[in-house]
């Protein structure tokens, strides 16, 4: 069914200039114009290289996005995920229409309106109503359509007292409260959302999201979300695409992009030796110093994948300088979304003073109780309430595996950050 | 099924087309047009203890100053009847309106590149917003014009000869001219800043300049006179034209040469085309290069 597309994305790239706009960008622009007019293509077309930030390269010219291709049916939700500088801001730029693209085409069927930009135009001077219709003006609202709802969107921002106050005499919560009212009220066909959003409070988060969800659930509308926050992701798309260095390098279900970017992403360091080891000095402060972080299994092997009927210790090896009391050392365990799993702290046995010397930690995590998944380990210490030693610091990846010991044998992904075995029983 | 495939929305392309105007577009976003006008007019004043009273102080202190300097000082003749005041009042009360729409338009993409950076809407609303503006504070300072006139021809203890000419029932078709000529050299400009800033010094003083080769402060018979060798310089000027065909309408002094006119009213048109042609390729890209 073709008519179901709404969005067309067809061989779209985008070339950057690197450097400073000076004296050979003019010779540059003769050039191209040159060539231009003798009906040749722009020379520079074709000297860009791929955008790998890490990496020097020999040209001036960068692809920021390089031929992605894809296609949007009405009422789905794509999530678009990739690391920084993979292309994800230049897409959605191109697709709201801020800058063109350097090659291809997009074709859309809808009015895309996106949701980067929570209070353009404002005007300080300005009273929050004058800028409730300025606002949406920019945004592409009539004023006809703007008055109609304009009652809706004083009462969602929840600013009516301050609705005829100029938007200077507001807080900085105020505005963005004023401004996402707005802008929840456009009735675009493609909302783009970039993760710019989920900046603000718990509320606003919270509120953006569900708004995103009715869009997207209730009106069949069709949403492109941008976001690193991989839960988000997997909540609400339907379909991902993954960016790698401004190319799409898979398309498909969300599980299994959200799989394939995870495992692109974290596989390729030393994140999962399973030790890291510190210079004296390099974390801590002129108490404590963390000098040495390490996993291992029973026959005191340091490993990074466990079986899940496996204890995992954890040895946490630091030096105290100078006597210390009432500290607390802290292990944290986060999933990869950058979800916390848990937190365990030391002080049952930190609570009195500790002496100068050299002292190793050592936790067990028990079996059965992490999920089939992989973790971050984060160790952290502290005199709570009064300063930290060391702020909690990433120190490996480790890797849970199913050694089907729970009565079940086929590999099955359970919900949640932790899958602990619990005590069941039964009566009649 | 097929048909309906075809029938896109919009397309965002690669390739530029040289013209490519959605005038569409821009009609369905006129009421964003006027709210920027009264944003502009709500806050240009804000703060300000004497607000809208610095329409007035500016063209008439300058008019003051225009009568000290080149009329007693220098002595040059405003015509048969016409007072030097008045004379200077009218000239920079048009010249004020082309003034203020190249100035206000020709930094539109650096000014308004926070807004242009995040959110689309047809770029062009922006100029033509300043425009529109500038229109009410020029209709102002023609009424103070029209007060000074009144003033002058009835009030005062001299007795001047000034009368309207008919062809006053073209004065709207003069101030389109204007704010075409203003907003065609505004968005060539603000265009061209986007990659060489070099441009918004050149405006800092090239407006200066051009002041005094657009027949402000003299009439274009007494440049000729004076200066016959140089006269091309203004009598090919269109802003020059312009200026000089206010004071003949307002005034009834001189003689309308509708040939000059029409020349004018061409190259005001052609400027406009080239600036939106230029302007729209250039909001296209803008934001990677400013």
């Amino acid at each position: 069914m073709g008519s179901d597309i709404i969005l067309k994305v067809e061989g779209v790239g985008k070339q950057y200039r690197l450097g400073l706009v000076g004296t050979g960008t003019i010779s540059h622009d003769l050039n191209r114009w040159w060539n231009k007019i003798r009906g040749k293509e722009d020379p520079y077309l074709k000297v860009g290289e791929t955008n790998i930030r890490i990496e020097k390269g020999d040209s001036q010219y960068v692809w920021a996005i390089k031929n992605i291709n894809f296609e949007v049916k009405r009422g789905e939700v794509l999530g678009i995920v990739g690391k920084n500088g993979a292309g994800k801001s230049t897409l959605l730029k191109i697709l709201s229409r801020v800058t063109g693209p350097s090659t291809g085409e997009i074709k859309t069927k809808g009015r895309i309106a996106s949701l980067l930009e929570v209070g353009t135009g404002f005007h300080p001077e300005m009273t929050g109503r004058e800028n409730i219709y300025l606002n949406g003006a920019i945004l592409g609202m009539t004023k006809a359509e703007i008055s109609d709802k304009i009652d809706e969107i004083i009462d969602f921002s929840g600013c009516l007292r301050y609705v005829d106050t100029p938007v200077k005499r507001y807080s900085s919560g105020m505005k963005v409260r004023l401004a996402f009212a707005v802008a929840a009220h456009l009735e675009p066909d493609i909302l783009v959302v970039d993760e710019v959003l989920a900046v603000g409070d718990a509320e606003f988060q919270k509120k953006a999201i569900g708004k995103m969800q009715d869009i997207s659930n209730s009106d069949g509308r069709t949403v492109l979300f941008v976001s690193h926050n991989m839960a988000a992701v997997k909540s609400l798309c339907t379909r991902c695409i993954v960016l790698e260095n401004g190319e799409s390098v898979f398309e498909g279900e969300t599980d299994q992009a959200v799989d394939f970017y995870l495992n692109n992403s974290g596989s390729n360091s030393s994140e999962f030796s399973g030790i890291i080891q510190f210079n004296e000095n390099d974390i801590g402060n002129h108490q404590v110093s963390l000098l040495e972080v390490k996993s291992y299994d029973k026959e005191n092997r340091v490993r990074s994948t466990y079986f899940n009927n496996e204890d995992i210790n954890i040895d946490i090896k630091v030096n105290i300088k100078e006597s210390i009391k009432n500290s607390r050392f802290a292990l944290i365990i986060e999933t990869q979304n950058e979800e916390k799993a848990f937190v365990s702290a030391s002080n049952n046995i930190t609570n009195g003073e500790l002496k100068k010397g050299g002292f190793t930690f050592t936790v067990v995590i028990p079996k059965n109780l992490l999920n089939n998944i992989e973790y971050n380990v984060f160790v952290s210490g502290a005199i709570p309430g009064k300063n930290y030693f060391f702020k909690p610091n990433k120190c490996f990846s480790i890797k849970i595996e199913d050694s089907k010991s729970k009565g079940y044998n086929f590999n099955e992904k359970w919900h949640g950050t932790v899958h602990p075995e619990l005590k069941w029983s039964l009566k009649t | 099924m097929k048909t309906a495939e075809e029938h896109w929305l919009y397309v965002i392309s690669s390739k530029k087309k040289l013209i490519d105007f959605n005038f569409k577009e821009i009609w369905k976003y006129r009421d964003l047009l006027f709210l920027f006008v009264k944003r502009d007019i709500i806050t240009l004043y804000k703060q300000t203890v004497l607000g809208p009273l610095w329409y007035l102080i500016q063209p008439l202190f300058t008019s003051l100053i225009f009568t000290l300097i080149f009329n007693n000082l220098a002595d040059i003749p405003t015509g048969e009847g016409v007072p030097n005041f008045l004379f200077n009042l009218a000239g920079i009360t048009s010249w004020n309106y082309f003034k203020d729409c190249l100035i206000g338009t020709s930094d539109t993409f650096k000014k308004n590149e926070n807004i242009f950076g995040k959110v689309y809407f047809p770029r062009v609303i922006m100029p033509m917003s300043v425009v529109v503006s500038n229109l009410l504070k020029f209709g102002i300072q023609i009424g103070v014009f029209i007060g000074f006139y009144i003033y002058f021809i009835w009030f005062s203890s001299k007795s001047y000869s000034v009368s309207p000419n008919i062809s006053l029932a073209f004065l709207p078709l003069l101030v389109i001219l204007m704010a075409l000529l203003g907003l065609g050299l505004g968005m060539i400009i603000s265009s061209m800043t986007t990659k060489y800033r070099d441009l918004t010094f050149l405006v800092q003083f090239g407006v200066q300049l051009l002041m005094y080769g657009s027949a402000v402060m003299y009439p274009m018979s007494y440049f000729e006179k004076k200066l016959p060798n140089y006269y091309w310089l203004i009598e090919w000027n269109p802003i020059a034209i312009i200026v000089e065909a206010f004071r003949t309408m307002v005034f009834g002094t001189g003689e309308l040469n509708s040939f000059k006119l029409i020349y004018a009213g061409i190259t005001s048109c052609v400027i406009f085309l080239i600036g939106l042609v230029i302007f729209n390729k250039t909001e296209k890209s803008f934001i990677d290069t400013i």
